[in-house]
Parts: C-alpha cells; structure tokens; sequence
C-alpha cells in the first residue's frame, strides 16, 4: 500500500519541469537585459525602471485595473439579483436554469466574442464601451454561477427565524441573506477580476486595436517587438498586481467575518 | 406579492436574452447571403461550403479536436496515477505538489503562456504541433488530480489492503479496487480536461508553431477582416454543444428511470 506513493515520483519531475522552470525562466528574463549569455549574467532592474518611468506604461496598466474593477462591480450588480431570482425558483426550474447559463460558456469564448462584433457594428458606440460589454457577457455567467452556489447552500430556515424575531423582508436580506452570500460574491470576484486583467482579445476584437490594455502590451512586446525581457518584466509585474488585489480581497471578506 | 415574482421572471428572461442573443445572431448571419454582418439579405448555404473548402479552417478544426482528444487522455491518465501516488505520500509532498499545481491555476493564463514559450525557446525546442500538445497536457493535469483528489480522501485504504492480502498484484489492487471507487472523479476530471483544451485561446496562441493553428487561434488570427464563415464554424459547435449537454443530461435521467421501472417489475 504504501509502495502506490511512488506514483507520484514521476509528475512530480514532469510538474518541475514544466511548471516550476518556465516560472523561473520568467523571473530569469525580467531581471535581465537582452544580450546576456549563461555564463556572463547580470542581474538589472532597467525593464522596471523603464515601465515605472514611461507614463504611457502606467496609464495602460491604470486602465486594465479601471476595466477589470468596473468589469466586476458591474457583473456583481447585474449578477447578484439574477442569482436570487434564480434561487427562489423550484428545484426543476433552477437545475434548468443553471443549464441554460452554463450552455453558453460551452462554446468558444473566441467565437462568443466574435459574435458580439456582429451585433456591435449595428450601434455607433465608443471602442471602449464595447470592450466593456464583451467583457461583462464573457465573465457575467461566473459571477452568477458562484453567488447561486452560495446562495441554494443556505438554510432558508435562518430567513424565516430572523422574520419571526421581527425582521421585515428587507432587513432580513440585509442582515441575513447577503452577508451569508459574501463567500459566493468573494469566488465570483476571484473568478472575474483575475482573467479580466489580462484579457487581450476581447480588447483586440471588440476594440479594434485602438484600445490597448497590459494584456496586449504583453502580446506585442512577445508576438510583435520580441523584446522578451520586457515582456517578462511586464507580466510580472502584473501578476504582482493581481495578487496584491487578491490579497485585500480576501482580507476584506475576512474582517467582514470576523 | 405575486407582481414581485413576475418581476423576478422578466430579470431573468432579460439575462437570458443578453446571454443568447450573440449566438442567435450568429446562427442567423450564418445563412445570410451577402458578406454583410449587419444586413440580412437573403438565405443561402454559401458559408458553410466556403467553410468546408478553406482548408486552413478545417486543419484548425482537426488540430482542435485532436489536441483535446490527446492531452484529454494523457492528462486523465497521469492526473489519476499522480493522484493516487499523493493521497499516499507525505505532508510536506502533499503540501508541496498542490502549491506547484496551483501555479497554473492562479496565474493569469498569459503568464503561463509565455512561460511555455521561453521554456521552449531556451531549450531550443521548436514550437509546432508537439509543442502545443505537451502545454495542453500540463494545464490539464492540475484539475485533473483537483477533481480525484476529493474522491481519494473518502477512500478506504483497508480495501486495497485486503486486496493484497488475498493475493492480488499492486497493480491488480489498483486496477481492480482502486479505480472503480474513484470513477466519477475521473470522468468528472476528464470532462474538465476535455473543455479547457477544446476552448483555450491563449495558451495555444503562444506554444503552437507557426502554421498551426486551433479554432481559438484561427479566429483570432483572421479576425482583421469580415469572415461570414466564422459564423457557420460558431454554429456548428453551438449545435454540436447544445446536443451534447442535452445527451449528458437527459440519458442519466433515461437510465435512471429504466432502473426504477426494472425494480418494479
């Protein structure tokens, strides 16, 4: 029996390999310039300097977070009342509505963004309020889904005690229901927030190339430019963004438990 | 109160319309007959012809459904032994397998992507179809062994156990005690595989060689000009999606029926 836990032996070298090392050959790539060999290294922060110095840089970075904020308080705020109404439907109805959200995540994301083209060529709206409406259809179904969860799991006892103690039905939601759906709404904004930073195609196919977020200015400067290093530099600094965010994020949900 | 309830239908029945109406859009503008994507001119089959003979668009086809079906079975296959092997092991392998897995899992995809990309590069690997299958395989692993993982917890280590005693081989043991108990996690991991392969743009984007290209990429990739056959491709895959949920939904459903009706007769 205890002979099985040399099955693991094997992935865990597949797994060093292919997951530790390129995160190491990222790190490798930021810190560096071009131009280094292996034997001859040198450590430098000019890919940082460089982004921190350009303002250019920083107002893209800006606008992604401003996007992927607004993204998430936006798929909240439609999602949330969705995901109630849902959760007092019957048993039959809320499995078939789970489905039929489900459904569209199914296909493509690609193809889904695509379509959304169509339909936007019909309007004469601003470049950015498009990449705004593929970005809340494409993210909206978690957001839902994730609330839902939180929301089917709860004992509806709790609501009609709080009601025979003298709530009204607004105070009971107010006291009772949301606060015990803030762990849904936490894995929602998790779920949202996170690839809406940096999403790059739905800017590219929505936009049209006009509206250029961090995930785009990663995509030239490895696609397009081939500076590496900077590329590198970008993306980490980026993902340092995101867990900073994710950090207060779940401190927030924390202080609201405790 | 009843007004109240009817208001919660129409929200509904309007999330339902925003989440419907590109893929109804599509499916319409597939069988227009000009180039338009505003305008609907007429009806005809134009686009799916020119779809079957643009043969880059078939190759993506192709190349999508065969990267998915490959790194869905070699990651199910690694991901179940994987997972076995860890629900053995120590804490500190335990800890430290689940933290490497969740790499993958937290990062922003594109990070991952790129870093397929200078691992590759570094070692002088040239990007091609290998090299997106091996990316597609690694991604996949970890929710693989996240879907297993649950099923192993609940396990009985005395049944293996008692397998070995009565003479059967470790592989016997596993094959025959092991796997079966933890069947649906994965069926349910392989199922995930299968998706997130099907549907990845981004890192597909960053590993596959110059070429190739899967539907992800290819849309991506000619998405400059107007492309009408991009729409019939999209409604091909909603209807195959749509016949495949309905399938997985409503033969558990037949089956369960069947086996009620059997202990009634």
């Amino acid at each position: 029996m205890k002979g099985f836990k040399r099955l693991v032996y094997p992935y865990m070298v597949f797994a060093g390999i292919m997951i530790v090392v390129p995160m190491l050959i990222i790190l490798f790539y930021a810190f560096t310039v071009p131009g280094n060999d292996v034997i001859s290294v040198k450590l430098s922060l000019n890919n940082f300097a460089r982004f921190f110095s350009d303002s250019i840089f920083i107002s893209v970075l800006v606008r992604s977070l401003v996007l992927a904020v607004v993204t998430t308080i936006v798929c909240i705020l439609i999602g949330y009342p969705a995901a109630y109404a849902i959760s007092r439907l019957n048993a039959d109805s809320q499995t078939v509505m789970v489905m039929m959200i489900t459904l569209p995540q199914l296909i493509n994301m690609l193809v889904r963004t695509y379509a959304w083209r169509g339909i936007l060529l019909n309007f004469d709206i601003s470049p950015e309020l498009k990449v705004y409406i593929g970005m809340v259809y494409n993210f909206l179904p978690f957001m839902i889904l994730q609330i839902y969860t939180s929301l089917a799991k709860m004992d509806q006892n709790l609501i009609v005690a709080a009601q025979d103690l003298g709530c009204n039905e607004r105070q009971a939601f107010l006291k009772v229901t949301l606060p015990l759906s803030v762990p849904g709404i936490i894995s929602g904004i998790t779920l949202v927030f996170l690839p809406a930073v940096s999403s790059f195609f739905i800017p590219k196919l929505l936009g049209g190339g006009s509206y250029v977020l961090i995930g785009n200015l990663i995509e030239n400067y490895f696609v397009t430019t081939g500076d590496w290093n900077f590329g590198a530099a970008i993306s980490l600094i980026m993902t340092v963004v995101i867990l900073i965010s994710m950090y207060l994020t779940r401190k927030f949900d924390y202080n609201q438990e405790a | 109160m009843k007004k109240k309830f009817d208001l919660k239908k129409l929200y509904l029945a309007l999330v339902m319309l925003f989440f419907y109406l590109p893929i109804v859009y599509v499916v319409i503008f597939s069988f227009n007959d000009s180039k338009s994507l505003t305008s609907f001119t007429g009806f005809s089959l134009k686009w799916y012809q020119k779809m079957f003979e643009t043969q880059p668009m078939m190759e993506s086809i192709y190349y999508t459904v065969i990267v998915a079906v490959l790194a869905t079975a070699i990651s199910t296959v690694v991901g179940t032994i994987a997972a076995i092997g860890l629900s053995k092991s120590n804490r500190i392998i335990k800890e430290l397998v689940t933290q490497v897995n969740n790499l993958p899992m937290l990062n922003p995809e594109i990070v991952s992507a790129i870093g397929f990309m200078l691992f590759y590069s570094t070692f002088n690997i040239p990007t091609g179809f290998m090299t997106l299958l091996l990316a597609h395989i690694t991604f996949c692993i970890p929710y693989v062994m996240l879907s297993i993982s649950p099923k192993l917890r609940q396990l009985d280590d005395n049944l293996a156990e008692a397998a070995l005693d009565l003479g059967c081989t470790p592989f016997e043991a596993l094959y025959k005690v092991i796997i079966p108990q933890i069947k649906e996690g994965i069926i349910s991991g392989a199922l995930v595989a299968f998706t997130m392969s099907f549907d990845d743009f981004v890192i597909s984007y960053f590993t596959a060689g110059p070429g190739i290209n899967n539907i992800s990429t290819y849309v991506y990739a000619t998405s400059k000009r107007i492309n009408p056959s991009v729409n019939a491709l999209s409604t091909i895959i909603v209807i195959v999606v749509t016949i495949v949920l309905i399938l997985t939904n409503v033969v558990p459903m037949l089956r369960e029926r069947k086996k009620k009706n059997e202990k009634i007769a």
